[in-house]
């Protein structure tokens, strides 16, 4: 953090050498203005963040220090997990649970499926949307 | 080069009993005037996911028909001009029965192969492995 607010400094000592026409107060002022914008993705910003926001910690926030405490099961697809080879459009039971109540298909981040086996289901959602198995959109 | 599909279609449901069985019986004579095999499964009496042409339910039969693509074409041209089909679907699947019987072949070896590492470890292990 402080190596990197030296540095900034250098940098912007080198830039106002890069442009002599500027004045001694500008010199001074540029690594103020540049500091913050240095220390926003530091540890203490993401920190704040990630707890406060609506998505709440992601699973690969876990190897950061802010999403420690939270710490989520690994999610693991269940296309692979339960050995279902097929995913197809007629097993709608099975399908409705991967979308939302508003009939839209879950993401991938949400269920944890892998991406070869989102592609078939999403394909076989579609399919059983058009034959009036599950609902374009609800509500 | 005969194909599998799957054909899936909604009858409205205010048509009586014989009048589906005499819809069916004419789809299905459809396919097997040009040479195709057929197998119909009559999925019953369902409520639909939305509203279609102002039908909340519908009476869902799907045949599973082996054949061309001139076959299947004519056998939707012929849904479409049938007023009691509301809506149907075909999907093609020998493709995907073929990639399946695939990936249990695959599964099933290695199943097989499983006991062995645990008897003869050394010898068995790289052979799974090649497998994979």
């Amino acid at each position: 953090m402080a190596d990197e607010q030296v540095k900034n400094e250098a940098t912007a000592s080198e830039t106002a050498a890069a442009t002599p026409a500027t004045s001694t107060t500008p010199t001074v002022s540029t690594p103020a203005a540049h500091t913050p914008r240095v220390g926003r993705p530091a540890p203490g910003g993401g920190y704040r963040r990630s707890p406060g926001g609506d998505r709440g910690p992601r699973p690969g926030g876990s190897s950061r220090d802010g999403g420690r405490k939270f710490f989520r099961r690994r999610k693991v697809c269940k296309f692979c997990v339960e050995k279902i080879d097929g995913i197809n459009y007629k097993d709608f039971r099975m399908l409705s649970q991967f979308i939302n109540e508003r009939g839209k298909i879950t993401p991938r981040r949400i269920t944890g499926v892998c991406t070869p086996h989102q592609h078939r289901l999403s394909a076989a959602i579609k399919q059983a949307r058009n034959i009036a198995l599950l609902p374009f959109a609800t509500r | 080069m005969a194909r599998i599909y799957e054909v899936m279609f909604i009858i409205r449901p205010d048509v009586p009993e014989e009048e589906v069985e005499k819809l069916i019986a004419h789809l299905e004579g459809s396919v097997t005037s040009s040479a195709g095999t057929v197998k119909t499964e009559r999925m019953g009496k369902r409520r639909l996911a939305y509203t279609v042409r102002k039908f909340q339910e519908g009476i869902y039969v799907l045949l599973t028909v082996e054949g061309s693509g001139e076959m299947v074409h004519e056998l939707e041209r012929r849904m479409r001009v049938t007023e009691p089909v509301i809506k149907f679907l075909t999907v093609r699947v020998d493709e995907e029965q073929k990639r399946l019987e695939k990936v249990k072949k695959i599964r099933d070896s290695r199943v097989k192969r499983k006991p062995q590492p645990a008897a003869e470890a050394a010898g068995a292990e790289p052979a799974a492995a090649a497998s994979v």
